[in-house]
């Protein structure tokens, strides 16, 4: 049984100028890397899949079964991308790990693109975040002049090229297939699949494309073995993962832990809800994940237990509400983020959007009527499975959700002809009568 | 700290601008690729992206300048508009609207005279500001958030977010909770284009929350399972290899999921 924490990824965030090659070569870092380049690439791959790691964007795919994907014997060159463009409402992980330790995610990137047999590499940030990119654009440079990228890497034979892409806000693009389209200076409009971007992802080619977090595990898996990394977590979610706790908590913040961790714990490792509050709804894994209410405090954090609560796990971003927060306000203004991130590539998203943040502005502000609950369900029951990509599908996340457990709430609004919640108390600052 | 390539003195785009355009797109093995950041670059030198800047992308890339205009207008960090010298973001997507991020938009507004969007009007002696708000930007921990120029501004209030203002209009020096001095727009740009600014080191490594997990893990001795590098058995090495060996089966499963399995991720 592991620990209740286990930093690995975080393990050096707090070292005195951790984001440099210095201070990570003096924890150990680029060692994996030379394990790696005395592997047979294959071996790697397995290695990664035996680990049970499945990808930290929120999708929860095997990843070295995604890297399995790759045809070698497809002519065209492999690429490796890394999607860093972490935007869904309440994920703070990716960010925190670039900035603190931009190495960590270099040396996962050069064992990766080994393991696929990549001689390209880009790290696709969203644009948002400019000291994040500068950290990472210092340690790509750190780890060209030390050998650890460029030509012959090690005397290893093997050349890697990597290439730090700043992105220019847009959500959609932390869809896989958009994101290759801005990397190719276009719209971030997602691509039909298949085919899959593992046969012809970037220009056409076999492209592997996985979240910061999980190429970053890479090293600590390489390094330490895939039974290490299994040893942690539950029987079909394997290792650790960051988990981010925001809103009305003690103390917010980044929990690395093992997978199957309970709300229960982290909030209580967190301080408790914040102070003379008690816990009203939650995110499991973002916006786009269903909310759930203290009733699911003591579900694990696994893959498998949220799907089971009706949720998923997503990218382990625990918002936390308390019982001063609006749900209906919360949804309103989560669904007018879709509406402003719908790429209009698809009628069900671009329209759908639309109408929910019509219909539910006038549950909000209390002049809509009990049948737009029923007009609310029936456009989310148009969006979700019928959107071109899982922007829509995660649209009708909150509202679905919502109305199943505060159907009442959103009565509530009708009969007070308006939003009965004063905003003031669920600030941070409600003490100082919002100053 | 160096300035943005000027520009040349009939306002057109300098024979600097257009090296350093080519530059970026030859990163890429393909060059359109670079028509992102190269988009960066323009605005780093003109303070917005212009007719004039749209011809050039296409002209280099051999794309019409249709096709550039449609990749300018989906994305929001460029501006046709030109852009104050600092540009401030209040995060109002929900966690933040609900800590306060509402409170501190409409505050701004007031204060700023300005709406969604608009620019404070040049005034001798002052700097000007761009307000926008903005969507989720990955640092939930630290709500209230606030971006100035793209750097991070934490735990903000009302009341800090107008010291805040006031101070960047007046020219003093301001730095990021988690992050460096705060440069102009357009010098912050340059680096989004992929010219670093020497910045780097400046800030911290990791801000107090995201600190918190690693503080209770070390007061409680919490830690990853000791690894076999520190036991005994054998090398990390020894350790892959032998996971190697279980090869067969998995390969086997990997077929008949592949084409089920496909998904984001």
């Amino acid at each position: 049984m592991a620990d209740t924490l286990t930093p690995v990824l975080t393990a050096d965030w707090a070292d005195e100028q951790s984001w440099k090659l210095a201070t990570y070569e003096r924890n150990g870092g680029y060692r994996a890397l030379r394990t790696a380049l005395r592997m047979a690439p294959d071996d790697i791959i397995t290695a990664v899949k035996d680990s049970g790691l499945r990808g930290r964007g929120g999708a929860g795919f095997p990843t070295g079964m995604k890297w399995g994907f790759i045809p070698q014997d497809n002519p065209n060159p492999k690429y490796l991308v890394v999607n860093a463009d972490e935007s869904e409402p309440g994920t703070c992980k990716d960010i925190p790990l670039m900035m603190a330790s931009p190495h960590t995610l270099v040396e996962g990137v050069v064992i990766s693109s080994f393991a696929i047999r990549a001689n390209r590499a880009f790290i696709y940030i969203r644009g948002e975040v400019v000291h994040v990119v500068r950290r990472v654009q210092a340690a790509v440079a750190e780890a060209y002049a030390a050998g650890h990228l460029g030509r012959n890497i090690h005397g290893s034979g093997y050349d890697l090229d990597v290439v730090v892409h700043a992105g220019a806000g847009a959500y959609i693009c932390g869809e896989e297939t958009a994101l290759l389209e801005g990397l190719e200076g276009r719209r971030g409009q997602p691509r039909l699949r298949p085919p899959f971007p593992a046969v012809a992802g970037l220009y056409a080619s076999p492209t592997v494309i996985n979240n910061v977090e999980s190429i970053a595990s890479v090293p600590s898996i390489v390094g330490n073995g895939a039974e290490w990394f299994a040893s942690m977590g539950t029987e079909k979610s394997k290792g650790f993962g960051i988990f981010s706790l925001s809103g009305h908590v003690a103390n917010p913040g980044q929990y690395e832990a093992p997978l199957g961790v309970t709300l229960r714990t982290l909030i209580d490792l967190a301080g408790g809800v914040r102070h003379g509050h008690e816990l009203k709804f939650w995110t499991p894994g973002g916006s786009s994940t269903p909310i759930l209410t203290a009733e699911h405090l003591d579900v694990p954090l696994d893959f498998e237990a949220v799907a089971g609560a009706g949720s998923m796990l997503g990218t382990r971003a625990l918002q936390i509400f308390d019982e001063t927060t609006c749900v209906v306000r919360s949804v309103l203004r989560w669904t007018e983020f879709y509406k402003h991130e719908s790429c209009g590539k698809c009628t069900p998203c671009r329209e759908g959007t639309y109408w929910l943040v019509q219909v539910l502005t006038k549950l909000e502000n209390g002049t809509g009527q009990e049948k737009d609950l029923g007009v609310l369900l029936d456009q989310c029951d148009n969006i979700l499975g019928r959107a071109f990509c899982a922007l829509g599908d995660g649209a009708t996340s909150p509202i679905t959700s919502s109305i199943e457990y505060f159907r009442d709430e959103y009565l509530q609004h009708l009969t007070n002809g308006g939003c009965p919640f004063d905003p003031v108390a669920s600030t941070l600052f409600a003490a100082e009568g919002a100053r | 700290m160096t300035e943005a390539p000027p520009t040349t003195s009939d306002g057109g785009l300098s024979d600097e601008t257009f090296a350093e355009l080519h530059e970026i797109a030859a990163r890429y093995p393909e060059a359109r690729s670079g028509l992102l950041p190269m988009l960066h670059l323009l605005q780093s030198v003109q303070g917005r992206v212009t007719p004039e800047g749209i011809e050039a992308c296409a002209d280099i890339l051999g794309i019409s300048a249709a096709e550039v205009a449609g990749v300018v207008t989906f994305y929001t960090m460029y501006k046709r508009r030109p852009v104050g010298d600092y540009h401030v973001g209040v995060c109002t997507n929900t966690l933040c609207a609900v800590m306060g991020g509402d409170a501190i938009f409409e505050r701004l507004k007031e204060h700023l005279g300005i709406g969604n969007d608009e620019t404070t009007p040049e005034t001798p002696g002052q700097r000007s500001i761009t307000l926008e708000h903005v969507e989720c930007n990955a640092a939930c921990d630290y709500a209230p958030v606030m971006m100035v120029n793209w750097e991070f501004m934490d735990n903000m209030t009302p009341q800090s977010a107008t010291e805040l203002v006031d101070d960047l209009r007046e020219g003093k020096e301001i730095r990021s909770t988690r992050g460096p001095r705060i440069a102009t727009w357009r010098e912050v740009e340059r680096v989004l284009a992929g010219y670093p600014d020497g910045r780097v080191d400046e800030g911290p490594g990791a801000g107090p929350a995201s600190l918190v997990g690693l503080g209770i893990a070390r007061e409680r001795g919490w830690t990853a399972p000791a690894t076999h590098e520190q036991g005994p058995t054998g090398s990390p090495a020894d350790t892959a290899t032998e996971a190697a060996e279980q090869a067969d089966t998995s390969r086997a499963e990997t077929e008949t999921k592949q084409e089920e399995g496909h998904q984001d991720g």
